[in-house]
């Protein structure tokens, strides 16, 4: 699965995005943010207020709780200021 | 009552300046049905000379797709006759467009409606992110998104 990152929290992971292999306990949008900030200093830093972060799934709007059985594309990213 | 025909919203996103009066006229093409155009523009502010530039990050793809997902709620909510949504990407400097939203209805309440409607969810669901380039040379930071702005997305709950 790949994971994208905008914004301020692409800057501060380090990377645009990146490939992974989620561990099977990693089933939500939720699970993933936890799962990301223990790969490095810099994720941990990153998403270090889980509440901070919004998550879309292949590119729609996912809560916390949304599944992530299929999904090809997660995009963690600040709340948005567009307009 | 007549049915009024769904029109087929117009969005575009990308680096390139926004041509206001040529997107209305575009909206009102070949119609006369037309009694209300509302055109939205929002723009880039200097904030009292300390501002350069802002850098418009977005998401390539979903940035256009969620404009059109809100932009077919509207449609559905209001009888629109046109509606054009354009967001400008990367570096904007003031005084320029950074948004345009036009709205063309039969009588104005619609349009106004659908106008603001689209502004209250673009702020706060368009995936789109403001950097600031300060006019003395510093590092600016990225803007904050405003409480205020979820607020004003509320109200259209139903």
């Amino acid at each position: 699965m790949r994971v994208v990152y905008f914004a301020w929290v692409r800057e501060r992971v380090g990377v645009e995005e990146e490939d992974v292999d989620l561990p099977a306990d990693v089933a939500t949008a939720g699970d993933l943010v936890d799962w990301l900030r223990t790969r490095s200093p810099n994720h941990a830093f990153a998403l270090e207020e889980p509440r901070a972060i919004r998550v879309a799934v292949d590119r729609v709007h996912a809560q916390p709780d949304a599944p992530l059985a299929g999904a090809r594309e997660v995009a963690l990213f600040p709340p948005m200021t567009g307009g | 009552m007549t049915a009024v025909a769904a029109v087929t919203p117009s969005i575009r996103v990308g680096p390139e300046p926004v041509d206001v009066a040529g997107e209305q006229a575009a909206a009102c093409a070949g119609r006369s049905d037309i009694g209300a155009v509302v055109a939205f523009t929002g723009l880039c502010r200097d904030e009292g000379g300390q501002l350069a530039a802002l850098e418009l990050e977005h998401y390539p793809g979903m940035a256009e797709a969620e404009i059109g997902r809100i932009a077919d709620e509207a449609v559905t909510r209001w009888p629109l006759l046109g509606l054009r949504v354009v967001h400008r990407s990367g570096r904007v400097l003031p005084g320029e467009t950074i948004v345009l939203v036009v709205a063309a209805s039969a009588h104005r309440a619609a349009a106004f409606e659908a106008a603001a409607f689209l502004m209250d969810f673009l702020k706060t669901r368009a995936p789109f992110w403001k950097k600031e380039h300060r006019a003395d040379g510093s590092a600016g930071g990225w803007v904050a998104a405003k409480d205020e702005d979820d607020a004003a997305t509320e109200r259209w709950a139903r």
